[in-house]
């Protein structure tokens, strides 16, 4: 298991959990909010949309095509 | 840091990876360049929910053991930097990649359409969602519905089923007449009659279809219409997507001309661009058999090992066959392109509503206009469904293809000038 921290919150996660799985495990699922204001979750998981774009370890990156990694730092409201 | 290929691949799906094994044992300087953390494409993805069928175990351990192919994962190509030079990034850092012959294995993305609802969290693409759970998405006791058309539809349902979600409904667009028209079709290709009884669902219904996602801060039921009859089901997620549409786009601003939607390619799989080869379905959607063949085409073709091509031809008729049965059948009913409402979002990475396009001629004029595709996608979503919705033809995109960091932007400086 990896330990991560996903908006402030410790999470552990499976070895080869990808981050977009990652934060229906933590929570609600969402990634982003969008230019309206709605909050949004990973649509096509395979790095098309860019719905799932959150920021991991200080730069912007897409969830679905990045897997977790020991430590990692993830936020969904920068 | 910058590299040289004699040969870059870009994509690592099953046509990527043929295509760097058939090229191998020329000797030749081989680089494959992919977006995802792993090589195998939308096909082979692995992860805490999922394993790999043993053809793509043993393809992934063959492109290490080969000592002349390296493999970038996690990278994407961001611009051209010159003649036969890429600007590439991964999570790390920004370089360029010359290179003497490229391959195109970019394969295809999910025809995504607007409806009402369609931005709530709990949608998601059909293969979109089989991707993420594959990936450890949780689905456990969850109610799915599955919505939209075409084979991916059972193979999205039974990854979701196997992983403890309760299936309420697949719902497939196209009328049963063509459905059964094609599954009779199946014996041509007994692997595929297998796959296709393997996967099949008591809850498939043809001529059925999404109408709305209905939810306040997320999903909370969906109404569909089943032959021509309105009915709502309460459920967790919707998994929607219409088929599979060709990424062209790195072809296209590479100056490869397409055929269709598709890039075009000649029996060799060269593009209308000297030098430069697609396969797989960026040139048309098939299937994974096809890709395969395709691909090792497109690698013997780049080396010069012309006639260990000409023996593929057969093997690639055949599964064009396929192809061409698979995409009569899920043609799309035109009662679909009025989905979309005047407020349902189109554009989803600048908010932009169907109002605010419909009136306009083209993708060009829509685009200044709305800001529509302009936003972190590069319109691949929306420039997808507004070619099916107004057949606007999407144009080539702009650098940066994806965004970047201000320090891989940068390298571009150190180009000599061409
Ligand atoms: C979500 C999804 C699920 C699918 N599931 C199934 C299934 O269960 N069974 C089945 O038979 N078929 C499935 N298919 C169909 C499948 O696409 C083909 O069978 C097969 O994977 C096609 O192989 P390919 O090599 O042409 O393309 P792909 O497998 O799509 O591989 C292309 C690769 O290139 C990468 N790429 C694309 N552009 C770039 C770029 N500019 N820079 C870097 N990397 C790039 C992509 O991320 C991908 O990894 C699925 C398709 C999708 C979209
Ligand atoms: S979910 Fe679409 S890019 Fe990640």
């Amino acid at each position: 298991m990896l330990d991560l921290i996903m908006d402030g919150r410790a999470l552990k996660v499976a070895a080869g959990t990808t981050v977009a799985a990652a934060l229906a495990l933590a929570g609600d699922g969402c990634s982003r909010t969008a230019v309206s204001g709605q909050r949004r979750a990973p649509l096509c998981g395979m790095g098309i949309c860019q719905e799932c774009r959150v920021t991991i370890d200080g730069r912007r990156r897409l969830a679905c095509q990045t897997l977790c990694q020991q430590g990692m730092q993830v936020q969904t409201r920068a | 840091m910058n590299e040289y290929a004699d040969l870059l691949i870009i994509g690592a799906g099953p046509a990527g990876m043929s295509a760097a094994l058939a090229a191998a044992s020329s000797g030749a300087r081989i680089v494959v360049l992919d977006d995802n953390p792993l090589p195998g494409g939308q096909i082979w993805r692995d992860g805490p929910q999922a394993s790999l069928p043993d053809q793509a175990r043993q393809m992934r351990e063959r492109l290490q053991a080969n000592s002349n192919i390296r493999h970038h994962a996690g990278t994407r190509v961001i611009a051209l930097a010159g003649a036969k030079q890429l600007l590439v990034e991964d999570a790390d850092r920004g370089w360029l990649i010359g290179y003497d012959k490229l391959i195109l294995c970019t394969g295809a993305r999910e025809l995504l359409l607007p409806f009402p609802g369609w931005t709530l969290p709990g949608v998601t693409g059909a293969g979109g969602l089989q991707a993420l759970i594959k990936g450890g998405l949780p689905v456990q006791d969850e109610r799915v519905v599955i919505a939209g058309s075409g084979p991916l539809l059972l193979a999205s349902a039974a990854t979701a089923k196997h992983n403890g979600a309760q299936v309420l409904r697949i719902a497939e667009q196209a009328s049963a007449v063509a459905v059964a028209g094609f599954a009779l079709q199946l014996p041509r290709w007994p692997g595929k009659l297998v796959q296709s009884f393997s996967l099949f669902d008591r809850h498939y219904r043809t001529g059925s279809h999404v109408v709305a996602a209905l939810g306040n801060d997320r999903l909370e039921a969906v109404r569909l219409r089943h032959r021509g009859k309105i009915v709502e089901l309460a459920c967790d997620r919707l998994a929607c997507g219409f088929g599979l549409i060709p990424n062209t786009q790195l072809g296209q601003a590479l100056g490869c001309a397409l055929d269709g939607s598709a890039l075009a390619v000649d029996a060799w799989q060269t593009t209308s661009h000297t030098d430069h080869y697609a396969a797989g379905e960026c040139t048309g959607f098939g299937g994974s058999e096809l890709a395969l063949v395709e691909g090792a085409i497109a690698g013997h073709v780049a080396v010069g090992n012309t006639a260990a091509a000409r023996n593929l031809w057969p093997r690639r008729a055949r599964w064009q066959g396929f192809a061409k049965a698979l995409n009569s059948a899920f043609g799309l009913d035109p009662q679909l392109k009025s989905l979309a409402q005047p407020d349902t979002l189109v554009c989803r990475c600048e908010d932009v509503p169907y109002s605010a396009l419909s009136g306009h001629v083209g993708w060009r004029e829509a685009k200044l206009a709305s800001r529509c595709g302009m936003g972190a996608c590069q319109g691949r979503v929306c420039g997808g469904a507004l070619q099916y919705l107004f057949d606007w033809q999407p144009t080539a995109p702009r650098p940066p293809f994806n965004p970047a960091r201000i320090e891989t932007l940068m390298c571009l400086d150190d180009t000599p000038p061409v």
